[in-house]
């Protein structure tokens, strides 16, 4: 039986729970020995001129190596321009944009434009040092008008970028749609609001330049992008430049390849000549590293009294923060999944982008697809709620039928397999939702003052969107028979370790105890796309794959020729891990036996998978939500998902995904906002505010089992990454909301935090 | 000011600048790095070690305050064999660390609560662990982590 | 993340403490548990020049049955409090609003003594000794005096500690009235309180709903007067000047005032039966 699709623990954890983890911060090798430390100055402020920076008092600072600022950026190439009559094409591999009118400085020229842009750096000898130092750097600023209302960012009273002559650097927005036939339609304006990805290492550098090449050790998702970023920033041949992505404490999505502050100090090595180091503290990195999602979506929805939904319009504006990154990339994705699982007939969707003087916008798990179910979700609810009827039922209308794949939908997405109203009925079993609707009924009836919501969403979602790019791996079987696989994915808490060493086992019958895999040292693997857009098991596991089947026929030539018998009498027995001849049970030979045979050549092979293609993950939840009436205070009691990414290698490792995922998607509907007033000042920097949700908040997940596989790749995998994500946020603000609808509530926009569920409640009341 | 903890059972003396974090003493004089920094606002629980056995934040204590005490990190759980304490190998079986930098705080902070309370219920874990924060693993191996803890 | 450079003095005696307190003047603050002022230190939003560590002090760590009350010494930790069988059968309230306070670790060093010198409105032990009609005994260079809760409090992190005073002990009078509750509002339960009520027989104070902990006097006028719990509590924002911030506004607070003070009454009424 093969070992694929079996309960296995971790060969990761055995280091990390006793020795722990070697993060950026951890690294104690030869070339950052005396590494000095690395301090941001950053803006105070949301937006201004600078006009002037002192550091003389600075320099008398103890352990004081340099003070660096924009004019000592004198030794790397101006960026390039954009193409002609485009905005920057950020894209979810290389996220920093090209140059133009909304060019990103490294460090601040003349403007700030985000409280926490940086402005200069200093160097010390150790970051105590740093801080005193830091302090000391005398920035002047010439305050000018903060733009953080939407509405005043796209009337352009102050422009964030003169010379770009607007605040809106992207416009396709959502044309007209007839809603002709529809004997319903509702309207809403929601919002998706600005969240922050905290992982639990913020972001973090180290770089030496030592004889021409440059070393950098990053917090990164992408050590071969990453080097790419680094060979375009400073005109160096990718080869003289090595990236290392050591152990990484998280990232979802905001840790894709480097980002500028990471660029500033892999250039003060090579300025300087001095190894440095940076580790970002949660201030910093709460205001310094990109948010997510960051959305206003007007919802247009219209369809039949007996529930068919007939036309949804999506009109999207993305706040993109003080530089236009990723910003300008996300809402074509939101625009892609649009519909959802839902076949409608006319969908319409469009998108702006607005530049504010706050924090860039990046991807964050999900990135622009949690936003898009969110919204289609919502507005599933407020069409449920106009014509009366379940919204469990509305959604089994109109999800997609199980005979209408592949599903071509208006939106340009081609839905690959799935099983939407399968996964629907099997969660509306899982989670009892006819007595659940019971107990809510007996709960009305009485007046009690706790009383429950349940929110369904259903979900489908892109992941390998960029399965071009796809992903690299090489095997190598040793002469003592041991392997090890260098992957081009870039694992930070997702176990390809454990799970390309299953894929070894299953493929050449390798145990796993004698596979190593490595990643993330450009180096060992100069090629490589790295772990984002829930990627990796269907383009590096499946790169994986090909590489065991292209080192078992090398295999068998070898063989052949060691037992000296014909390729088709031989067989592998992936059980005993042997090769033997058909016919011969004596004749046998190890994996140890063949790749020694193998000599100088060795017995290695390496794939670049390119032929993939993106797969479509589906879903459905249901959370069930208790609210205090009297305070509005919400409690989750329960959540049931049904997430299908298709065949499952390791069920725990999927688990381990779904719990993560719906934990930061149940959190952004009750808890996270990152809130700046109208100074730009962001009211949320650090953990005392932004609340990040912990375990007293959440009761134990129930997932249920859906697999249905994939039929683009060999091991029938989507993407699970990001699935529970997409999923748990509307499921829990439906939640919430339902759980008020009988007291006249329709929307509560997200996060469903007491004071604002007291005062829909309030509102509701006084308006009856 | 010199400060001598003992850490893991083993002295180690520093002299070290007045404001020194007790984690950045782990990290750098005792040379054991697995505790992390986390936040800056004594939230998020990673840089949890036992001082004279009892949880703390070592990040909001100073070097100096624990000169003569005894500290105990994630790094010293284990046996003198090299065999894992019973909440590592519970965090193991029970998938209850992905990326790994909250784990070792979440680990002490775990060994403390069954110290104080054997045998937990669920929400007393959950209540219990409040202190520390995970971003991978929804908190629910964790749970299941420690719950079986309690139960060996 | 790091505080700003100070110089550490280590107290060996209450004597030696209030020297060196005296010695260092407004440049010097005690050091016990650390946990209201090594955060603010390290967000540089304190900047001591000088700290007296008197967390080895340990004479100043009890809970003792005294007769008429119960002394609490200043450095007893949450920890401690939240789990003396003493405090459990005679002041269940202290007990119970300690082990609400922060998460097991912050407990664990956190104390009784700094909490109620930093006097943060948002805290939660100092509306606890107010609604025990408390007497904090500071001890400074020219002696020992009492100083009731209801005169501790004098504003935004103030209280009516001199300058060089050190807070020894609080004596917590022996409870006539057996029935308590606290009901503190969070949205997480690490959470400061957005709102927090601590209830003794007919004392009612308030956590947050001011920039020092009040008494809602107004709940206690009625209730003495025969009103019920939510009759009562209708009474609860009165004679109080609760702020605005990202989780609530005023008026939310105001209502979370009267609804929590309604249910901590009518939680207090059925454990008095």
């Amino acid at each position: 039986m093969s070992i694929l699709g079996t309960r296995v623990v971790r060969t990761e954890d055995p280091r990390l729970l006793t020795a722990g983890g070697t993060y950026v911060d951890d690294l104690r090798v030869p070339e950052l020995a005396g590494a000095a430390r690395v301090t941001f100055v950053r803006s105070p402020l949301a937006h201004a001129r600078i006009t002037g920076i002192d550091a003389s008092a600075a320099h008398e600072a103890p352990g004081l190596v340099a003070v660096l600022t924009y004019r000592d950026i004198n030794d790397i190439p101006p960026p390039p321009l954009p193409p002609e009559g485009g905005p920057p094409p950020g894209s979810e591999a290389a996220p920093l944009p090209l140059g133009g009118p909304w060019q990103e400085p490294l460090l601040a020229v003349d403007r700030v434009r985000f409280v926490g842009e940086a402005v200069a750096i200093v160097l010390t000898d150790d970051s105590y040092q740093g801080e005193d130092a830091a302090e000391l750097v005398t920035v002047d600023y010439e305050p000018l008008p903060a733009v953080v209302d939407l509405g005043e960012a796209m009337a352009g009273g102050t422009l964030l970028f003169p010379d770009a002559g607007s605040n809106v650097p992207v416009a396709h927005p959502a044309g007209d749609l007839a809603f002709d036939g529809c004997d319903v339609v509702v309207e809403r304006e929601i919002v998706n609001q600005r969240v922050a990805p905290v992982p639990m290492e913020g972001r973090a550098t180290a770089a030496s330049w030592v004889d021409g090449k440059l070393t950098v050790w990053a917090s990164t998702q992408n050590a071969q992008i990453s080097r790419f970023i680094l060979a375009g920033a400073f005109g160096l041949d990718p080869a003289a430049i090595r990236v290392i992505a050591p152990d990484v404490g998280g990232g979802f999505g905001a840790k894709v390849g480097l980002d500028r502050d990471a660029i500033v100090v892999a250039w003060a090595a090579r300025h300087t000549g001095r190894a440095v180091r940076w580790v970002e503290t949660r201030s910093e990195n709460l205001t310094g590293m990109t948010h997510g999602r960051a959305q206003r979506h007007t919802v247009k929805i219209g369809g039949t009294r007996d529930g068919r939904v007939l036309a949804y319009r999506l009109d999207v504006v993305q706040d993109t923060g003080a530089y236009p990154r990723m910003g300008g990339f996300l809402p074509t994705l939101t625009n892609l999944m649009a519909p959802g699982p839902y076949d409608i007939a006319h969908v319409e969707a469009g998108y702006r982008v607005v530049v504010t003087t706050t924090t860039p916008i990046s991807a964050y798990r999900g990135a622009g697809r949690p936003e898009a179910t969110a919204a289609i979700e919502r507005a599933m609810d407020l069409f449920a709620a106009e014509i009366g009827m379940d919204p469990a039922e509305v959604r089994r209308k109109n999800l997609v039928p199980s005979d209408q794949f592949p599903y071509q939908t208006p939106c340009g997405a081609l839905y690959d397999t799935g099983d939407y109203i399968g996964g629907l009925d099997k969660v509306l079993a899982g989670a009892g939702y006819a007595d659940l609707r019971a107990e809510q009924a007996r709960r009305r009836e009485r007046g009690d003052v706790v009383q429950i919501g349940i929110g369904v969403s259903c979900y489908v979602e892109i992941t390998a969107a960029d399965a071009d790019n796809g992903e690299t791996a090489r095997v190598v079987v040793h002469d003592d028979g041991t392997a090890t696989v260098y992957t081009g994915s870039s694992a930070h808490g997702q176990g390809h370790h454990t799970s390309w060493a299953m894929i070894v086992e299953a493929d050449l019958g390798i145990p796993m105890d004698k596979v190593t895999v490595k990643h993330g040292d450009t180096d060992e693997i100069p090629l490589g796309t790295g772990t984002y857009a829930s990627r990796s098991l269907q383009l590096g596991g499946v790169a994986v794959h090909r590489a065991n089947l292209e080192v078992k026929e090398l295999a068998r030539k070898l063989a052949a020729d060691l037992m000296e018998a014909s390729e088709a009498d031989l067989e592998l027995d992936t059980a005993s891990g042997s090769w033997q001849v058909r016919g011969d049970p004596a004749a046998s030979r190890t994996w140890a036996d063949v790749a020694s045979y193998a000599g100088a050549e060795g017995l290695a092979a390496f794939v670049h998978y390119t032929d993939g293609a993106p797969t479509f993950p589906f879903g459905s939840h249901v959370a069930v939500a208790e609210v205090d009436t009297e305070t509005g205070k919400v409690t989750l009691v329960r959540h049931v998902t049904v997430d299908d990414a298709g065949t499952v290698l390791n069920p725990v490792l999927t688990e381990g995904q779904r719990h993560g995922g719906i934990a930061q998607g149940v959190a952004q509907a009750l808890l996270e906002e990152m809130v700046y007033d109208a100074d730009g000042n962001p009211l949320t920097g650090t953990l005392v505010d932004y609340a990040t949700i912990t375990a007293a908040e959440l009761p134990s997940f129930e997932l249920l089992v859906s697999e249905t596989p994939a039929t683009v790749n060999p091991l029938g995998a989507k993407g699970i990454g990001e699935a529970g994500t997409i999923g748990a946020t509307p499921a829990m603000q439906s939640a919430v909301i339902d759980a008020v609808s009988h007291l006249g509530v329709r929307h509560i926009d997200m996060p469903t935090t007491p004071v604002r569920v007291w005062a829909a409640i309030s509102e509701a009341r006084a308006s009856q | 000011m010199k400060v001598t903890v003992t850490v893991n059972g083993r002295p180690v003396a520093a002299g070290v600048a007045d404001r020194t974090l007790l984690v950045h003493f782990l990290r750098d004089e005792a040379g054991l790095t697995a505790t992390n920094i986390g936040c800056d606002t004594s939230s998020c629980g990673a840089c949890t070690v036992l001082l004279d056995g009892q949880s703390v934040k070592s990040c909001t204590v100073l070097a100096v305050q624990a000169d003569g005490s005894e500290v105990t990190t994630v790094e010293g759980l284990a046996s003198d064999s090299g065999d894992m304490h019973p909440v590592q190998r519970a965090f193991h079986a029970e998938h209850a660390l992905q990326c790994g930098f909250c784990t070792p705080g979440m680990v002490m902070a775990a060994v403390s609560l069954l110290a104080e309370n054997p045998k937990p219920t669920e929400e007393q874990v959950r209540s219990g662990l409040e202190g520390n924060l995970c971003r991978c693993t929804g908190y629910h191996n964790i749970v299941r982590a420690v719950l079986a803890a309690s139960e060996g | 993340m790091i505080p700003a450079l100070f110089s550490y003095q280590r107290a060996s005696s209450i004597d030696e403490a209030l020297d060196l307190a005296a010695q260092g003047g407004d440049d010097a603050k005690f050091l016990a548990g650390g946990h209201s002022l090594l955060p603010l230190m390290k967000l540089r939003l304190a900047v001591p020049e000088i700290l007296i560590d008197i967390g080895r002090l340990q004479e100043l760590s009890y809970i003792r049955d005294a007769g008429g009350h119960i002394a609490v010494g200043a450095l007893t930790s949450y920890h401690d409090l939240a789990r003396s069988g003493l405090l459990a059968s005679e002041l269940p309230l202290l007990a119970h609003a300690a082990g609400q306070v922060g998460d097991p670790q912050v407990r664990h060093r956190g104390t009784i003594g700094g909490s109620l010198a930093h006097a943060d409105p948002a805290a939660d032990l100092p509306a606890v000794i107010l609604a025990l009609d408390a007497t904090l005994v500071a001890r400074g260079p020219s002696g020992t005096r009492p100083i009731e809760a209801s005169e501790f409090f004098g504003g935004l992190f103030e209280t009516a500690l001199e300058p060089g005073e050190l807070l020894t002990e609080i004596r917590i009078p022996k409870q006539a009235a057996a029935g308590w509750s606290f009901q503190k509002f969070t949205k997480r339960a690490i959470d400061w309180a957005i709102v927090g009520v601590a209830v003794q027989g007919g004392n009612v104070a308030l956590v947050n709903m001011g920039q020092t902990p009040v008494r809602a006097g107004a709940v206690e006028q009625a209730l003495a007067a025969g009103a019920s719990p939510r009759d009562a509590a209708a009474h609860a924002a009165e004679g109080t000047s609760p702020s605005d911030d990202i989780n609530a506004n005023r008026g939310y607070r105001e209502h979370l005032a009267q609804v929590l003070v309604g249910r901590a009454l009518e939680e207090s009424r059925s454990r008095a039966q």
